[in-house]
């Protein structure tokens, strides 16, 4: 299917830029006429994914973060990636609830939020180490 | 991010203004336990009328403050979610611990 518009952005694995992140990924779909709805759907998938790059992948140490979008037709597709210390068992990680870090009163939702937010979700190893997480959603305006 | 708060009637009022996610997670963390801990309340209501964005690590944040509250025995109420912040809370479960009203 032909790609209709394309943005790559890489921002250092702080959370300060987690805003900036979800915001601009948020920006490139108004062209797709998403609703409120499904725009802030984006901005709470994104945010997940850069979270768990930064807490999980780096630990919060220096890393970046790469997010890649397409929009074709109808839909947004979202790559989210880094090259930090990766997931050892995917499938576990993204049962709700588990989490690595349980002293960081952290949910282990994120992946289940990013799931329900979006219309399909793969997670895999990154190319060069850490990890890709994957999103598309149709957009109904 | 900001954070307001009144006491009356027995009733610990916590407005969060703002964007909850890691970066403010820190902050609202903070504030919020210095709130339940400098108050004398017999329950709890946050307003999240003007939170515009929370994900997973703002549910992480409630439910802390949750467990903190329920040591004491006192209730946590959520007024006036956004769509999309009610969407997390819902999915989360989390009014199940944490009711809606108003």
């Amino acid at each position: 299917m032909k790609v209709d518009n394309e943005m790559i952005l890489t921002i250092p694995a702080l959370s300060k830029n987690e805003s900036f992140a979800r915001s601009a990924v948020a920006a490139f779909a108004v062209e797709m006429d998403p609703s409120l709805e499904e725009i802030n759907d984006i901005k709470t998938a994104v945010c997940e994914a850069v979270t768990n790059s930064i807490v999980h992948g780096y630990d919060r140490q220096e890393g970046f973060i790469t997010i890649r979008a397409k929009i074709m037709g109808k839909t947004l597709h979202i790559e989210i990636s880094d090259n930090g210390v990766g997931i050892n068992d995917i499938s576990k990680a993204r049962q709700p609830y588990f989490t690595t870090k349980p002293e960081e009163e952290r949910t282990g939702m994120g992946f289940t939020v990013m799931e329900t937010f979006m219309d399909s979700l793969e997670v895999a190893p990154n190319e060069n180490g850490g990890v890709k997480v994957i999103m598309r959603k149709t957009i109904k305006g | 991010m900001r954070i307001e708060n009144k006491l009356f009637n027995n009733t610990l009022y916590i407005a969060i203004y703002g964007e909850l996610d890691e970066y403010t997670a820190v902050y609202t963390r903070n504030e919020l336990d210095k709130l339940i801990t400098q108050n004398e309340m017999k329950r709890v209501v946050v307003d999240l009328s003007e939170l515009t964005f929370m994900d997973s690590t703002g549910v992480g944040i409630m439910i802390g403050r949750f467990k903190k509250l329920k040591a004491k025995n006192i209730p946590i109420f959520i007024a006036n979610p956004s769509k999309t912040v009610d969407k997390i809370f819902t999915m989360t479960g989390l009014y199940e611990i944490m009711p809606k009203i108003g």
